[in-house]
């Protein structure tokens, strides 16, 4: 069943180019509340660069949410780029590919940017390695079926780019109690400062068409939606032009609002329906991948190659040589930080964008499948570190840019208390998805994201000791 | 790059530039020009007053701060807010000691027994207010004309009144300072006389009322400038005045020989000043969306049934209490609907 509630912007309303008059009186489609943030988008006129090889790469056997792989290769083995260093270990897993040509030098556990410990497969780059993809196995894949379909996306090893890294071939497998009837590709890149999925859609644009194709043949799909915020023109354009004569795909340009390209944010916008507290988008219909995720498919599945190198963002006041690079996957953040430059003071480096992206505690983890943006932050932006956390004065801000409909203050207010059965039963805390705004606008300076994500995980806690 | 010691913070790592203390001081920078008229119109008198009110919440505040062992917290502006908008609801003829035994009380009982900043039910300001309406009830009804020509140069006698010692009749004195000043507010005249002040003489202050009520342009400057800079809930005075003036306009038409005309409402007494600077305190006001309306609705109507039916003739003091009151139960039953959780948006 389908719960369709008619969007108050239907997306239709709003196609191809519009005068200026018309501009100012016709709304992008968006969602209630929300943000308008700094955009800091200062690398979105920089192509794509290749960052050379790191002198020694460490690529773990989890880049993935699932189970780890399991490595193929020994310590003293020579590996080409391309070639599968690691096996997916059930569905709910992925291979690993080798990056570059090297030789392996310890299968070990490492750090990974999250704070765990996990096997990877450290490898010497080879003096003479280049850019060159030494192991593919090509296929034809407009005769592929659904399951060999799935699997051959599997043996790409490709996850979700846009920060969760979930496996992309288990997003697009059909699931058995839902038709799956438009892919939403998330385009809209609402963090500041990223520009790497702007810059994907501007030079590959057939390449996301391809991956589109593909990801709605497998998933079922028969309409396509490519949500861009409004700040990209030149992307809306470029992929516009791109797009197939037979009226399948459709790009529409979306308001430049934090946080739009929250998966359900982005449904709710483009479709107008509402994903049920607790439950997937399938739910409603709908299946949602990162853009910068369909085109890798489309680039690496009729190539048959697997995937060793990601397109990063890598800015920040911090930076000398801010740009968009594509790194090889395991690169060490120490050697792609020495190589743009610091300056200023390197104070945090965050992964992903500033308003939901963790913190690196050391520069010796690895580039993943998952990193979409590497941040160097100043103390100049932390400054408001230095201010009071006040008491809440309830002036509602809050509550006004909530995108979840939620009432932070309140929540905030039961957190201090330790009321946390009170925040999920009365107060919808699980609703809260972290993505900051509330914390953004406390004039306070109340934690209170920090807060959320405390009381969420103590109260999971306490109700698996209820149920066990 | 090596030698850099990282950070660890959490998620947002950037904020937006607002903070208390901005808030606080746009507030008092959108007073300013209340307290100046009020200057003009009462001249020394309601200077002194206005100096006298806020030292005592500042001391009061900081005498609090100690008992508390706490740092100072004069510096996020809020007990000043508190003592500005406290003598401008007080008769500008009111003793400088009654109105430090105001300003004590407000932050005292109203403010910092209850935790301080961020923590207090009821609006700090009309605490204060309450408490001396019922301590000093012959004070705070002696009203004076504006414009009196030794403004400047004479304190209206009353003010200097010794502490803990009455008041003298100021009626003489203002019979003597402006001809024809009858010594009642536009809404006491209305009430006990039935005598209706007409609204020119509002916009040009000439009437009687507390130190800051009469100026009723410039306290709607002051709130158009909170909120179009997003410091204030545009939605609460809309709330209030709108509410108010639907009230009085139902009452017209029900009886239009016993009521008078909604712009009266609205420009009389203290409404203007409650709606815009005293409702509108964050903290004491909802946060939900739908909460601020009601909260706005109940005051503006409970002012004009308690002007019209109760005892005395103002109630925005009275009424913002109640709505004070009522705010937290408000917040609770008026939700904003949880994406995902069905209904209707």
């Amino acid at each position: 069943m389908i719960a369709t509630r008619l969007n108050p912007h239907p997306p239709d309303r709003v196609r191809g180019s519009l005068s200026p008059l018309t501009r100012l009186f016709r709304r992008r489609p968006s969602f209630p509340r929300g943000l308008h943030l700094p955009e800091h988008k200062d690398t979105a006129g920089l192509p794509i660069r290749r960052l050379p090889f790191a002198p020694e790469l460490i690529v773990p056997m989890l880049q993935h949410i699932g189970k780890p792989a399991i490595p193929l290769v020994r310590p003293g083995q020579t590996v080409v780029r391309g070639e599968p260093i690691a096996r997916a270990d059930g569905f709910y897993s992925l291979p690993v590919h080798a990056p570059v040509t090297g030789v392996v030098r310890a299968v070990e556990p490492r750090l990974l940017a999250d704070g765990r410990m996990v096997t990877a497969v450290v490898i010497h780059t080879q003096a003479a390695a280049d850019q060159r993809v030494l192991w593919r196995s090509p296929r034809e894949v407009e005769t592929l079926t659904g399951p060999e379909l799935i699997q051959a996306i599997q043996d790409t090893g490709l996850a979700g780019m846009g920060g969760a890294a979930f496996p992309a071939h288990a997003k697009l497998a059909p699931p058995e109690d839902a038709v799956i009837d438009t892919l939403i590709v998330n385009g809209a890149e609402c963090e500041p400062y990223l520009t790497c999925d702007h810059r994907v859609m501007l030079e590959w644009p057939t390449a996301v068409m391809d991956g589109i194709r593909l990801a709605m043949r497998a998933c079922g799909a028969r309409h396509a939606v490519i949500g861009v915020e409004d700040n990209k023109p030149d992307a809306i354009a470029a992929l516009t032009a791109a797009l197939p004569a037979d009226g399948s795909i459709r790009v529409q340009a979306v308001a430049t609002k934090y946080p739009q390209g929250a998966a359900d944010i982005l449904v709710y916008t483009l479709t107008g329906r509402e994903v049920p507290a607790g439950q997937r988008s399938s739910a409603v219909g709908v299946l949602v991948s990162n853009v910068m995720t369909l085109a890798t498919l489309g680039q690496l599945l009729p190539a048959g190659e697997g995937l060793i190198e990601r397109v990063i963002t890598v800015a920040g006041p911090g930076v000398t040589r801010p740009g968009n690079y594509r790194v090889p996957l395991g690169t060490p953040m120490r050697y792609l930080l020495d190589y743009v430059g610091a300056r200023g003071g390197v104070r945090e480096v965050v992964l992903g964008g500033p308003m939901m992206g963790p913190a690196v505690a050391s520069l010796d983890v690895p580039v993943t499948k998952g990193t979409s943006g590497v941040l160097v932050l100043t103390p100049r932006e932390l400054a408001y570190e230095t201010r009071p956390v006040r008491a809440c004065i309830k002036c509602g801000e809050c509550v006004r840019v909530c995108p979840r409909g939620l009432n932070p203050s309140m929540l905030g207010l039961l957190a201090t208390r330790g009321e946390y059965e009170t925040m999920v039963a009365d107060y919808h805390l699980e609703q809260c998805f972290e993505c900051g705004c509330c914390s953004y606008v406390c004039p306070a300076n109340i934690p209170l994201v920090q807060q959320f994500r405390v009381a969420k995980g103590v109260w999971r806690k306490r109700s698996a000791t209820r149920a066990a | 790059m090596s030698t850099t010691r990282l950070e660890l913070r959490t998620t947002p790592h950037i904020k937006a530039g607002r903070t208390v203390e901005q808030i606080m001081r746009a507030v008092l920078l959108a007073l300013a020009p209340v307290c100046a008229f009020a200057v003009w119109q009462y001249g020394l008198s309601a200077l002194a007053l206005i100096v006298t009110v806020t030292a005592a919440c500042l001391a009061t505040e900081r005498l609090a701060n100690r008992l508390r062992g706490e740092a100072s917290t004069l510096g996020d502006a809020s007990a000043t807010i508190t003592g500005v908008l406290l003598a401008l609801c007080l008769p500008p003829a009111f003793p400088l000691w009654m109105g430090a035994v105001a300003g004590i009380v407000a932050i005292a009982l109203g403010k910092t027994l209850f935790g301080g900043l961020g923590h207090n039910v009821f609006n700090p300001a009309l605490v204060g207010r309450a408490f001396v309406q019922a301590a000093f009830p012959a004070a705070i009804t002696s009203w004076v004309p504006a414009y009196a020509p030794d403004r400047f140069t004479a304190f209206i006698p009353s003010t200097l009144t010794p502490p803990l010692m009455q008041p003298p009749d100021v009626s003489a004195w203002a019979q003597a300072a402006v001809d024809g000043f009858t010594g009642a507010t536009p809404l006491a005249r209305w009430k006990y006389d039935n005598v209706l002040t007409p609204a020119a003489d509002f916009f040009a202050g000439s009437v009687a009322g507390s130190t800051g009520e009469t100026g009723a342009v410039l306290i709607l400057l002051g709130g158009l400038y909170l909120a179009a800079r997003r410091y204030l809930d545009w939605r609460i005075p809309v709330a209030v005045l709108g509410s108010a003036a639907l009230a009085a306009w139902l009452f017209q038409l029900w009886a239009p020989e016993r009521y008078p005309e909604p712009l009266f409402v609205l420009l009389s007494g203290g409404l203007m000043l409650g709606a815009v600077f005293m409702a509108t305190d964050m903290v004491t006001s909802p946060v939900t969306p739908l909460g601020v309306w009601l909260y706005g609705a109940l005051i503006g109507v409970l002012t004009v049934l308690i002007r019209y039916f109760g005892g005395m003739p103002e109630g925005v003091m009275y009424a913002i209490l109640v709505g004070n009151a009522l705010t937290p139960l408000i917040d609770r039953y008026t939700p904003p609907r949880a994406f995902g959780t069905g209904g209707r948006r």
